[in-house]
């Protein structure tokens, strides 16, 4: 592995994943549950604006990984503090800093008891997500991998709604489950290579069945976190019942990792096997993409709607990392990025109805937008943008997508169309109801409409929808030399060149 | 001379000094106060003597008894555990009121075993200090206060009993057969006459008949029925010394042994694997159906005994230091657990799952010690359940037995389960009309200390392992 030191001098990435963390112990002292709100804001903000020279000093012209870290931690397991960025999670890792501040702002109100415990498992998550992004050690991958799990079901399971226990087990075990046979892959690959670097582990010949094998037991474990049909079944429970942070958490960071572990695990290091499988992952793709809109259009809550968007959305992404092109790949990192801000927001667009009607059926919903007219043009880009409308961020993700499908297959874009049809129908459905609804409307005379807080909570998605829709270079820029490498590794060429003819 | 043998003997010394004087303190009435302070300050001196020893190397008592950084490190570790489990209970209110001082001095004696069992090289020595080690368990647990109609631990005291004294018949056997066939009782001889009958059918029944005793120490299938009825009959402190100190021993023993069938045995290595997975299925699977939880914590020391078991197949240094660390950890996960049941059980009655209803209002600092026992009896990291697994998975897999990883991996996830649901009780339940609960100042201590020695040894077990692989060169094993 090359490396390009590190342009910042500070180890960066230490402190944008251990800061969270550090704040933990202030929030510790901190008695008021204002001050509680008003400190996680500050340091989640201050980790949104530490991360962005990350940003202007990240190198694009190199494949390579950058703001290196490396130390020694547990010799006698061969494990190493290892820490990088490459052009694949430095967007990940700026999205996740982005909408941290944005969950705290989205559970201003909403949550009113147990705040202390609320923030800190918000800290801890930060701590976890862009570790999870950042580490090139397996097993310290791994660990934040983990660790989020704690947090994440304690979200769900105390601040939830009425079947929270539920959707907690459900979440931890499904994941738990799938993430033990990870543990022994990464296992079996350091036995092959001799350490658990990441990088080092990418273009190393191992035997065809050895490829098979360690794709499956990642895949398994990635496809259950996307999550991809048919393990995608946690996940309405888990965004149903979360709070709305959680909710957003959720769909806007967790569900990437399962997409940035394919990309970091499945395709660099068993290429051959990425090859075997493409057809199945791709068919299973096309499954999310059609089962998702489906049932997204059958759902009259307006979090299960969004979840099952999710679904599809997500398959639109896996997709375009088993087209194995540039366009596919890029169209793919482009639309986790999309789908982390728009569902992000949609949920918090949820959350703010639930905290004025209580309710989140779509029949009781109806005609808000007589009366919050501010919240109905930011739940209409939204919506557009979800169902990707050009102009907005999801047309380049998906059109990327489906040019890559393309070139894989005609077919397959003959299955994928039907997804943004079906994507245009539960969403013009939504917002038709939300905005104007029929003549028999509830009564919702007495809303009041968007506070500054909720406009300053989804402001800065609203930037993001169009400027990703309207130029999206300064985002595709940061990924080419890393899909590059990526390619190279999982190429046909290089893939097959290992493996004896059959 | 004299001066280098006490110095040696130190924390032993310090063990039988502090039984001696309990014994005296147990003669007069009402000294329960007295008894407990001479028993804790007997932990934290033979702590403190295991500490000033650690890089002795000597061989006593004509050589049967050594004296290395491998058995002082154990007794550091045994001398620690023993006064977390004198500080779990402080008013040992199901204890019979009349036997309290002699609770203090039967646990003193029990350690003191464990402390010699762990520098036992010779076959008689060891089955002595073992018997040592057990024979003050067996009365701890019919110390149970009685209640109205249930003599349950009378039931489980004669079961505790008879599996011991079985398991250690048949030890004796295995190990009448290798004094038979090498003509030495001492376990350095052994090492080296065993070795050119290593493949013959007799020395592997042998060794396998030897490890029977230990593994009824370590509640391994099948030596495990004593497990759930002991856990759940014996007052809470007592479970919590049963379950986690002696454990430490029957490891360390087992590397001894096993050692001596190093570095080629596959008869033995398959007969550990066998016995592993036995455990780890029998043990998570009725664990899931538990609704008292020291029965619980009872089958999942059967299936963590499994997971220890996977260190002792791979036969070679990385298992051993793997099933040391790990089984070093579990202690300290387990007492964590046994912390909270002996504070949420206000009258020292069982405990069922659904009384941690609500823990995370009742006692934050309880609920917190809890979930991370719990979570790190799971494997979940940063916690040291993680790391251990880690290692043993390690080991294992090195040694290219896959199919007994991938079995353990489906186990760890069957097991999260019933940690999961303990969990869902303290934080996800409402208490309801379940009173808070006041710690005092040794509680806060005691649950402090105990997180952060799960978490640091899982974040940063680098030094542990070092001191582990360095104390395992000085056994003299064949590596």
């Amino acid at each position: 592995m090359s490396a390009t030191p590190n342009p910042i001098g500070l180890p960066i990435l230490s402190l944008l994943i251990f800061g969270p963390l550090a704040a933990v112990l202030v929030a510790l002292l901190i008695r008021s549950d204002r001050w509680l709100r008003w400190w996680t804001l500050l340091a989640t903000s201050a980790a949104a604006v530490g991360s962005l020279p990350l940003y202007f000093a990240f190198d694009t012209s190199t494949p390579d990984f950058q703001f290196l870290e490396d130390a020694s931690w547990i010799p006698a397991l061969h494990i190493r503090y290892t820490l990088g960025l490459d052009g694949i999670s430095l967007l990940l890792v700026l999205l996740t800093t982005l909408i941290m501040p944005l969950c705290v702002l989205a559970s201003w109100r909403y949550i009113t008891h147990r705040v202390r415990e609320f923030m800190i498992c918000l800290l801890i998550m930060e701590t976890a997500m862009v570790g999870v992004f950042c580490a090139l050690d397996a097993i310290l991958f791994f660990v934040f991998w983990e660790a989020m799990l704690i947090p994440m079901s304690l979200l769900i399971g105390v601040w939830g709604g009425p079947r929270k226990v539920y959707a907690a087990l459900k979440f931890f075990i499904y994941t738990m489950a799938g993430s033990v046979f990870l543990l022994v892959a990464l296992i079996a690959l350091r036995l092959q290579t001799g350490s658990f670097n990441i990088p080092g582990m990418m273009g190393y010949p191992y035997s065809p069945g050895f490829q098979c094998w360690v794709f499956l037991a990642c895949a398994i474990s990635f496809a259950i976190k996307v999550p991809m049909f048919p393990f995608h079944t946690w996940l309405p429970a888990a965004h149903v019942e979360a709070p709305t942070a959680g909710s957003v958490l959720l769909a806007s960071i967790l569900l990437k990792m399962g997409t940035y572990g394919f990309l970091r695990f499945c395709l660099p290091i068993t290429p051959y096997a990425t090859h075997l499988f493409m057809p199945y992952m791709v068919g299973l793709s096309l499954a999310a993409v059609l089962y998702g809109g489906f049932t997204a259009l059958a759902q009259s809550d307006l979090k299960k709607l969004v979840a099952y968007s999710s679904v599809g959305h997500m398959g639109f992404a896996t997709l375009g990392i088993f087209a194995l092109n540039v366009a596919g790949l890029e169209g793919a990192l482009l639309q986790m990025i999309n789908h982390g801000v728009t569902t992000g927001a949609l949920f918090i667009v949820v959350g703010i109805i639930y905290e004025r009607l209580h309710t989140r059926d779509l029949d009781r919903t109806a005609g808000l937008g007589k009366h919050m007219p501010v919240f109905t043009a930011f739940l209409g880009v939204f919506a557009l943008s979800s169902l990707a409308f050009p102009g907005t961020n999801s047309f380049i993700g998906e059109f990327l997508v489906l040019t890559g499908g393309f070139a894989y297959s005609k077919s397959v874009v003959l299955w994928a169309a039907p997804g943004v049809v079906l994507a245009a129908a539960y969403m013009l459905r939504t917002l038709q109801k939300i905005a104007y609804g029929g003549t028999r409307n509830p009564d919702h005379s007495g809303l009041a409409d968007l506070s500054l807080r909720e406009m300053v909570t989804l402001a800065p998605l609203l930037v993001f929808v169009f400027w990703i829709g309207l130029h999206p270079q300064p985002f595709t820029r940061v990924m080419h030399a890393s899909v590059q490498r990526l390619l190279e590794h999982s190429s046909h060429a290089s893939a097959f060149a290992l493996v004896p003819p059959h | 001379m004299i001066a280098d043998f006490f110095m040696a003997f130190l924390p032993e010394l310090v063990l039988l000094t502090g039984a001696l004087v309990l014994f005296v303190v147990c003669l007069g009435e009402g000294r329960e106060r007295l008894a407990r302070f001479v028993a804790l300050g007997t932990a934290l001196l033979a702590g403190a003597g295991a500490l000033l020893t650690l890089t002795q190397k000597h061989t006593l008592f004509d050589g049967v008894y050594a004296v290395d950084s491998f058995s002082q490190l154990l007794k550091l570790v045994v001398a620690s555990g023993f006064a977390c489990v004198l500080l779990l209970d402080d008013r040992l209110t199901d204890i019979r009121e009349d036997v309290r001082p002699e609770y203090f001095l039967f646990l003193t004696l029990s350690v003191c075993g464990l402390a010699m069992l762990v520098s036992a090289i010779e076959l008689i020595t060891l089955v002595v200090a073992l018997e040592l080690s057990s024979f003050p368990l067996y009365l701890l647990v019919p110390m149970r206060r009685e209640h109205q109609g249930q003599r349950a631990q009378m039931e489980s005291a004669i079961k505790y009993v008879m599996f011991g004294v079985a398991a250690n018949g048949i030890m004796l056997f295995g190990m009448s057969y290798l004094f038979g066939l090498t003509g030495s009782t001492s376990l350095p001889v052994l090492l080296v006459k065993l070795q050119p009958i290593l493949h013959t059918p007799l020395a592997i029944a042998a060794l396998a008949l030897t490890f029977c005793g230990l593994f009824y120490k370590l509640a391994v299938f099948p030596f495990h029925f004593w497990t759930p009825d002991v856990y759940q009959s014996a007052s809470n402190a007592v479970t919590g010394l049963i379950a986690s100190v002696p454990k430490i021993g029957a490891v360390a023993v087992l590397i001894r042994l096993v050692s001596l069938a190093a570095p080629e045995s596959q008869t033995l290595a398959l007969l550990v694997t066998v016995l592993a997975v036995a455990s780890m299925f029998y043990g998570n699977l009725i664990a899931l159906q538990q609704k008292d939880f020291k029965r619980l914590l009872g089958f999942s020391s059967i299936a963590h005994a499994g997971y220890a078991l996977i260190g002792f197949v791979a036969l070679d240094q990385a298992g051993y230091t793997a099933a040391l660390y790990y089984i070093i950890g579990y202690l300290f996960m387990v007492l964590a657990c046994f912390a909270v049941i002996c504070r949420v059980s206000t009258d020292g009655a069982n405990l069922a799952i659904e009384d941690l209803a609500g823990l995370h209002r009742r006692a934050p600092l309880l609920a917190i010690t809890l979930v991370t026992g719990v979570f790190a009896l799971a494997g979940l990291p940063p916690f040291v359940g993680f790391t251990g697994k880690l290692s043993l998975l390690s080991a294992a897999l090195s040694r290219g037995h896959l199919a007994l990883v991938v079995i353990a991996v489906i186990n760890t996830a069957i097991a999260a389960y019933y940690y999961l649901s303990v969990v869902r009780e303290a934080f996800f339940r409402d208490a309801g009309d379940r009173p808070a609960i006041a710690l005092g100042w040794p509680t806060r201590v005691l649950c402090l200390a105990l997180i952060a020695s799960i978490v640091a040894l899982g974040v940063a077990p680098a030094r542990l392992f070092d001191l582990i692989s360095a104390s395992l060169g000085c056994v003299s094993l064949p590596f």
